[in-house]
């Protein structure tokens, strides 16, 4: 029931902020964001790792045809699910300072999104969760499309069509699956897992759903889409793209293409893998062009993906370990600096790395919040950044010597291009731009504070999260190995 | 049963009724009427198959089903077509007469046992919509379409009645039961080719009036310059009567599936490929509709290429999803057209739909839920209706096409979200646009019938 709750609260309070009216309508988006987030960790006491799926809830939706509203939470949801919730009241704080013209849709936009989001990390059942993938899509759409940069109506369409694209194939690969689970057919994942389908069979099932999770990641070579809408979205819809969205494709990896297809990651594993290494050195080349602040910060989430898809095709504990942990690292820098960009940006109304320079002379507190995101997201020891990507690599390197050693360029140049974006915005000579720049207010350090918070605690103390997906992580495997 | 009489009687009822001065009690009796026959469709529901007239008219559920989609789609048209007060010329009561007629037609193709019986309703029903499309007399435009519709659809119905002909011949019969005896007693050494060719040309026939490639030259044209209110008429009963009676011929008579399916899935294909790229071209919001219409029905197309268990049901969803979204669609442009003309002309391109979520936000989420259905994103009705189609090709095993529809309805994005950006994303001017509350009703209505069976499909399901 817990799921079914976590679930519809943000629906909830999405309606109240959206009848509530404009002038109450942040703080009630906050109230229910902080809400979810509350329900999360409570949910998150209770919750026992080795016990499998849990608080779990059933309903016939299609009775003739088997397919159930069904949900629940493993050791996998439950990571992203905390992940979701506790963004979405920072996403929801950081959006404070901007004055967004009808701010009830706006921010009960958010909310929908954050319960389109943890439904597809907790749905149970294939089609309940192609219908969460699908219905993610449409909030943030709006958000984007409607408070978006000048390019925005392309821009976003490109990404509407392109994901939906995707997905679709997906769908047709979950109607097949659906077909050839035995007696009245059932679309339960687990179920899925039981299928014993020809190499084949598993070779096209295993393209299906890679288009569909490569392009909503993006892996190389879909990821055209992702650096125009990043740009020009609204930072709230940015942090919700880069921070929550992306992770479910490569949740969808976890879940569905490893386990289903097993056979299909043997034939088509390889090539999948060459595909996330080359995105990694690819994202991160570019990354070093870009003089767009944002942009850079695209980028560099472009090369990180590409290693958690890496971790994942590795099919092994440390991958998986590595790309859940990785996932929850991401979340937290991704949104942090883009939060900084955003302040910088609303601050000197420049994205420009020429144009900028010389911030930290006047902002003592800034400063440090920025290089510490920087440092995690570059994966300095002890950042929430070092953990996932040690996993990741480690796990790259023993599937393939030079594909790890090639991966590996990956801490070099993301040093190169975030220690570039660090010193031409903040060192060197002050610039027209920044002149009367103020530091942090009060509602922007409690924004970045439990960011930081959680650097720091992933960094020292990861355990506590791997704790949670281990079991969960584990079974799965072995279901992959048999 | 009871439909086809009350409808008649009340047709005739409605032609005496425009004798009197008052033309307002024109449109509550229509709808009067059509409640009636309505509730009367389901008198006979669940007792089992019944015939009746000589056995040329089959009742069973699934003719009730598809009655009930045409007749609530009847009832919509008729609420928001508003008494046609806006025109002096017009001539409401023939125009509800021909309707109710019309429908008649509809409902004999749907529940025929017998291949006279098909002619009949396809003649009733086409015959009344050739007159209602030339409704606009003083349109060059309606009168070029009504005059199109009547040449291509007579020389259809040509095809249709070469094709019962031979096959007659060959069977000895016009009885489907006789028909599909026939068919699978025949002996695979001595095929019959007359009753092949009557096949075929049975099906360009019947193809020609669901308007599947490559017998749609008309469409666009006819539906553009047809008055909006009977071009809804035509994409949602015609079309879904048309189904209804292809389906019926080809699962109850037809039982030689490796014989037509080849045929059907190739128009399917043709089709897809013709409504969707077509419409991606298009400037005008209602001429985009008619090659969707098209595209709509290569997806009913494939569940009949298909022909597996879930066909039947996945038909009568994605009938009652498209037409519930196509009333949406045409009733927002008819109320958004009339607002804002161009030259005298009502304003039917996508421009005119421009800023419609600051002028009217109600309309504009009608107009974007309806989008959304008829592209097949999930939460809507229309999603359901493609889960069935292509949950039918894959009981059948014939994923490729299933592939095919999925790259199309990818095109189909394209084209349906161009109008939900004009009325979100782009700057209008800032007239009002008013709408009577009756017309509202309905429009919310179709709307929350398109979400809430795209929520509970079950709801439905259990109906069935």
């Amino acid at each position: 029931m817990l799921t079914l709750l976590l679930i519809l609260l943000p629906i909830a309070a999405g309606v109240i902020t959206l009848l509530a009216g404009e002038r109450m309508a942040k703080q009630l988006a906050l109230v229910g964001g902080l809400a979810g987030l509350g329900l999360a960790i409570f949910t998150w006491l209770q919750f026992d790792p080795a016990a499998g799926s849990q608080f779990g809830f059933k309903y016939a939706w299609l009775t003739s045809g088997g397919i159930s509203f069904a949900a629940g939470i493993d050791g996998i949801s439950m990571l992203l699910v905390l992940l979701t919730t506790f963004l979405t009241p920072l996403i929801i704080l950081s959006a404070f300072k901007n004055e967004y013209k009808n701010p009830t849709a706006f921010y009960s936009l958010i909310l929908f999104m954050e319960a389109a989001l943890i439904g597809v990390f907790t749905a149970t059942d294939a089609f309940l969760f192609y219908l969460f993938f699908e219905a993610a899509l449409i909030p943030v759409y709006f958000l984007a499309a409607i408070w978006g940069g000048e390019n925005r109506i392309k821009v976003t369409f490109k990404f509407f069509i392109y994901t939906i694209f995707g997905s679709l194939f997906m769908f047709v690969a979950l109607v097949y699956l659906y077909y050839q689970t035995p007696g009245a057919h059932t679309s339960e994942i687990s179920a899925f897992y039981q299928l014993q389908l020809s190499p084949a069979a598993q070779g096209y099932v295993f393209w299906a759903f890679f288009i569909a999770f490569a392009i909503k990641m993006p892996l190389f070579p879909f990821h055209t889409w992702q650096p125009d809408t990043y740009t020009e979205s609204p930072t709230a819809a940015t942090m919700l793209l880069s921070g929550i969205m992306l992770k479910m494709g490569v949740y969808g990896l976890i879940r569905l293409l490893l386990p289903i297809v097993p056979l299909g990651m043997e034939q088509w594993g390889f090539l999948a893998m060459i595909l996330s290494v080359i995105g990694i050195i690819y994202g991160s080349i570019i990354a070093i062009q870009q003089s767009d602040m944002k942009t850079l910060i695209a980028y560099s989430s472009f090369a990180h993906v590409g290693l958690m898809a890496a971790g994942v095709f590795s099919s092994s504990l440390n991958g998986l370990q590595g790309a859940l942990i990785q996932m929850l690292a991401h979340g937290i820098n991704v949104i942090g600096l883009f939060f900084i960009v955003d302040i910088i940006y609303s601050r000197t109304k420049t994205r420009y790395l020429d144009q900028l320079g010389g911030i930290t002379q006047s902002t003592p507190h800034l400063s440090v919040y920025f290089m510490i995101l920087l440092l995690g997201s570059v994966a300095l020891p002890l950042t929430n950044g070092f953990v996932g990507e040690f996993l990741l690599l480690s796990s790259v390197f023993q599937y393939k010597g030079w594909l790890g050693a090639v991966a590996g360029l990956t801490i070099i140049l993301g040093s190169v291009y975030m220690l570039r974006l660090f010193q031409k915005s903040m060192f060197g000579p002050k610039s027209k731009w920044v002149e009367g720049f103020q530091d942090l207010t009060a509602s922007e350090r409690a924004v970045l504070l439990p960011l930081i918070v959680m650097v720091f605690w992933i960094g020292i103390y990861p355990s506590t999260f791997l704790k949670i997906t281990e079991p969960a992580v584990t079974q799965l495997l072995q279901l992959v190995n048999n | 049963m009871y439909p086809i009489i009350l409808l008649s009687v009340f047709g005739v009822v409605t032609l005496f009724l425009g004798f009197s001065k008052s033309k307002n009690i024109l449109l509550p009796s229509t709808l009067l009427f059509l409640a009636i026959a309505l509730g009367s469709n389901f008198i006979e529901w669940g007792k089992g198959p019944l015939l009746y007239f000589y056995d040329m008219l089959r009742v069973d559920n699934l003719t009730l089903a598809f009655n009930g989609i045409v007749l609530i789609s009847a009832f919509m048209i008729a609420a928001i077509s508003g008494g046609f007060q806006d025109n002096a010329d017009s001539e409401p009561a023939e125009y509800y007469g021909l309707m109710l007629f019309s429908l008649v037609g509809a409902i004999m193709m749907i529940g025929f046992d017998h291949l006279i019986m098909l002619f009949i309703g396809v003649e009733i029903l086409s015959v009344a919509m050739y007159v209602l499309t030339g409704s606009n007399k003083r349109n060059l435009r309606s009168n070029e379409a009504a005059l199109k519709y009547f040449l291509m659809g007579a020389f259809a119905t040509g095809f249709l009645l070469f094709g019962m002909t031979l096959i007659y011949g060959a069977t000895g019969s016009f009885q489907l039961t006789a028909i599909q005896g026939f068919a699978s007693n025949m002996n695979p050494a001595s095929q019959s080719y007359i009753f092949y060719a009557g096949l075929l040309l049975l099906l360009i026939g019947m193809l020609f009036k669901v308007s599947a490639a490559p017998f749609h030259f008309w469409t666009p044209d006819v539906y553009e310059g047809a008055p909006t209110i009977f071009t809804t008429f035509m994409s949602t009963i015609v079309k879904t009567a048309g189904f209804a009676a292809l389906f019926r011929l080809l699962n109850h008579s037809f039982a030689i599936y490796n014989f037509w399916w080849i045929v059907i899935a190739v128009i399917a294909v043709l089709t897809l490929l013709v409504g969707n790229i077509g419409a991606t071209s298009q400037n005008s919001f209602k001429r985009m509709l008619a090659y969707s219409g098209i595209s709509h029905a290569g997806y009913l197309l494939i569940a009949l290429t298909a022909l597996t268990k879930p066909t039947q049901n996945a038909i009568i969803f994605y009938s009652l999803a498209y037409s519930l979204s196509t009333i949406a669609a045409f009733g927002v442009l008819m109320l958004v057209a009339k607002e804002k003309t161009i030259e005298g002309q009502p304003n039917e391109r996508y421009e005119a739909f421009n800023g419609l979520a600051k002028q009217n936000p109600l309309l504009a989420f009608v107009l974007t839920v309806s989008m959304l259905s008829l592209a097949g994103i999930p939460l809507t009705a229309g999603f359901w209706g493609k889960f069935f189609i292509f949950t039918s090709a894959a009981e059948r095993g014939i994923m490729w096409i299933a592939v095919i529809a999925v790259l199309m309805s990818t095109v189909g994005i394209y084209y349906y979200f161009r109008v939900i950006i004009s009325s979100y994303f782009k700057e209008g001017d800032t007239v009002r646009i008013r709408v009577a509350p009756f017309y509202q009703i309905i429009l919310v209505l179709a709307t929350f019938l398109t979400i809430l069976f795209g929520l509970a499909p079950g709801i439905f399901e259990k109906l069935i």
